[in-house]
């Protein structure tokens, strides 16, 4: 009978212990495999080749793209990310010592860069792609240490994040690193070739494809290494195709030159990199020389093919189709062609084109509301741009022209619907 | 065979129009015009824009102005989210190129936008932009602008024919800080000290000037700056 009393302090109790255990295991995952770090440690000036191979490693990894606010000084922060679970803003990586990383050794930043830890011991959030920088090395994280301490200091301070509950706190991003981050080394695959072990460090670690080509999970995760399969750019709404599917990016059927092409231009005769791609090439891969980029194509024309869908024949109401082979004769005509031949070598084909024909149609469409110009680059200096018609055409009208294009010269792809222009604009 | 040989040159002339119009349907021209047209939706034909509506009129603009312009929509000092968007991966070098390739367009002007404004409205506009307005600090226009109101080079703007709206859009964001100049922001601060009243005078009296001769901007700046100015006058 007396024991009838004590079984909700004993069911407090289990729970108590359980809460406690959960708790220790989730703060172990989140410190795991952390070397300890000498506060007082004090870098060596470093040579000058390190501090210029730390510059050419932040371009692969885009670091300014994100950490300079725009018109702002390079690499001071303060640009705001938007994420489904409300905003981060990028912090200040030049060495002020009060608002920049000036007190940070080379230590501190490895943590940073390897295990998502700041220096003072607080979890990173995960917009900072650390689950793609932990595979790089601790040479390339000292490098990158190295440069960016050789950058004038510039007083700023960090803004705070402005995040929903329960993303803006520590416990919620402890759990969501215990569930979703392990710190990782980059592991050499022998049986391939250099070429194709260097293009797999740069693609899964600085250059952080998988950021943005990858499918996430509702938690905001990636899940596996390398998957490369596309995804939706959240907040954006551009879709970043697969990079294994040949109906989407896959670029295994491209020859190497043009895959480098591409990363080092901004286009080739058949594709252009637009929206998000566009600032990859314009802050990033066009700076790449020309062993990284060859490596980066080896790896990526060796990625396992995915097999596409079989498309499902799905009907364009004639109305639809007539109203949107009117608006591309009146539009598009004059420069991609009547018959979605393209224009020469300076605008692309549509008929057969993989951005007007792949199962999403959100770059389509965000293409044809925002136009837009390929990013300037050495191999291209001056691109050819497209208008921005979202001014001057309704939802109804793109959702036309896109389902027309989509399914005139050969393309078999499914129409597009008002809704599908109103979800991208 | 003679009927074939007596008709081959316009046989051949035939094939020759055939190819020609298929090589210029192929091939738009690889000129600056060509890759301009992205920008003439909203401009307007050679970016002249029509004088309905909001877009400005770029052609003939100095081409210092639209350069600084470019770049204060690059860096975010402007603020267009298309304008920024079509810009955002372009170089220095790029955007001096349409700014040079604008600026070189030499072409007529739309009758003006207003013509039902009041005489009175119409004359302390004329006030204002002539002379200014000594008690709030406001120098003339046409100090700055140019004595016909048509720019200077190398980079002030001229004013006529530009849409009422978009010149009250204008003040607007200079008045909030949304639209800004590379410090000293003379126009922000001319701006903030104007009386919202005579904002709208300004614009309407702008807005209602013909443009009959070539407005070329003029050479060079009547007298040195009566504010301090970040940029407009290099």
């Amino acid at each position: 009978m007396n024991s009838w009393h004590w079984k909700p302090w004993k069911a407090m109790a289990s729970l108590l212990l359980a809460v406690v255990g959960i708790s220790a295991i989730v703060g172990w995952m989140n410190v795991r495999g952390e070397d300890p770090i000498n506060e007082n440690h004090v870098s060596e000036k470093p040579l000058e080749q390190v501090v210029s191979r730390g510059a050419y490693l932040s371009r692969a990894g885009n670091c300014a793209a994100c950490h300079t606010a725009r018109g702002g000084v390079a690499f001071a922060g303060g640009r705001a990310i938007e994420t489904p679970f409300g905003i981060v803003y990028s912090s200040n990586l030049t060495p002020d010592p009060e608002t920049g990383i000036g007190r940070w050794n080379q230590a501190h930043f490895w943590r940073a860069m390897h295990h998502g830890r700041s220096r003072d011991g607080r979890l990173l959030y995960p917009a900072f792609p650390y689950p793609d920088y932990t595979h790089i090395t601790r040479e390339d994280s000292d490098a990158l240490y190295a440069f960016l301490r050789s950058l004038p200091p510039v007083s700023k301070a960090n803004l705070t994040h402005d995040l929903r509950f329960p993303y803006n706190s520590q416990v919620s991003l402890a759990v969501w690193r215990a569930l979703f981050f392990s710190p990782a080394s980059f592991e050499e695959d022998a049986s391939r070739s250099t070429e194709w072990n260097r293009g797999a460090y740069l693609v899964r670690g600085l250059g952080h494809c998988q950021a943005c080509h990858a499918p996430r999970n509702i938690f905001g995760a990636t899940t596996e290494a390398a998957n490369l399969s596309g995804g939706l750019i959240p907040m954006q709404n551009w879709y970043a195709p697969s990079l294994r599917s040949k109906v989407e990016a896959g670029v295994q059927d491209w020859s190497a030159e043009e895959t480098i092409s591409l990363l080092r231009d901004g286009r080739t005769s058949h594709a252009t990199a637009m929206g998000p791609m566009a600032d990859v090439v314009y802050g990033s891969t066009q700076y790449l020389s020309e062993t990284d980029l060859r490596a980066m194509a080896t790896f990526l024309r060796d990625l396992p093919r995915e097999e596409p869908q079989k498309p499902r024949p799905e009907f364009v109401p004639v109305g639809v189709r007539t109203l949107g082979a009117r608006i591309y004769k009146a539009q598009c005509a004059e420069c991609h062609g009547e018959e979605g031949e393209g224009g020469g070598n300076l605008y692309l084909s549509l008929a057969g084109q993989r951005t007007v024909t792949m199962q999403s149609s959100a770059n389509l469409v965000k293409i044809i509301i925002n136009g837009g110009f390929a990013p300037t680059t050495a191999g291209n200096p001056r691109p050819f741009g497209m208008p921005p018609f979202g001014q001057n055409l309704s939802n109804a009208e793109i959702a036309a022209v896109a389902s027309f294009v989509r399914s005139a010269w050969g393309n078999n792809a499914g129409p597009v619907s008002e809704l599908d222009v109103f979800k991208v604009r | 065979m003679k009927l074939f040989l007596s008709s081959w040159p316009r046989w051949a002339a035939s094939l020759l129009l055939a190819g020609l119009c298929q090589w210029a349907m192929a091939a738009p021209p690889d000129s600056m015009a060509q890759r301009m047209k992205a920008c003439v939706a909203c401009h307007g034909q050679e970016g002249r824009s029509t004088n309905h509506g909001y877009f400005p009129r770029i052609a003939g603009k100095p081409a210092g102005y639209l350069y600084n312009q470019l770049i204060n929509f690059r860096e975010g000092r402007r603020q267009n989210a298309t304008m920024t968007y079509l810009v955002s991966h372009m170089s220095d070098q790029y955007l001096m190129d349409i700014a040079n390739y604008f600026a070189s367009l030499d072409l007529a002007y739309p009758p003006p936008q207003t013509t039902d404004a009041p005489a009175a409205v119409l004359r302390r506009g004329e006030q204002l932009i002539r002379y200014g307005d000594a008690s709030k600090g406001v120098p003339a226009c046409s100090s700055c602008h140019g004595a016909a109101m048509t720019g200077v080079k190398p980079a002030m703007p001229g004013l006529l024919g530009l849409p009422r709206d978009y010149i009250l859009g204008q003040f607007g964001a200079w008045r909030n800080g949304v639209r800004r100049a590379t410090a000293p922001d003379c126009m922000g601060e001319i701006a903030r000290r104007l009386a919202p009243e005579d904002v709208t005078i300004i614009a309407t009296w702008l807005s209602s000037q013909p443009v009959m001769q070539r407005v070329a901007p003029e050479g060079s700046l009547p007298t040195r700056p009566v504010v301090d100015c970040g940029s407009g006058f290099k």
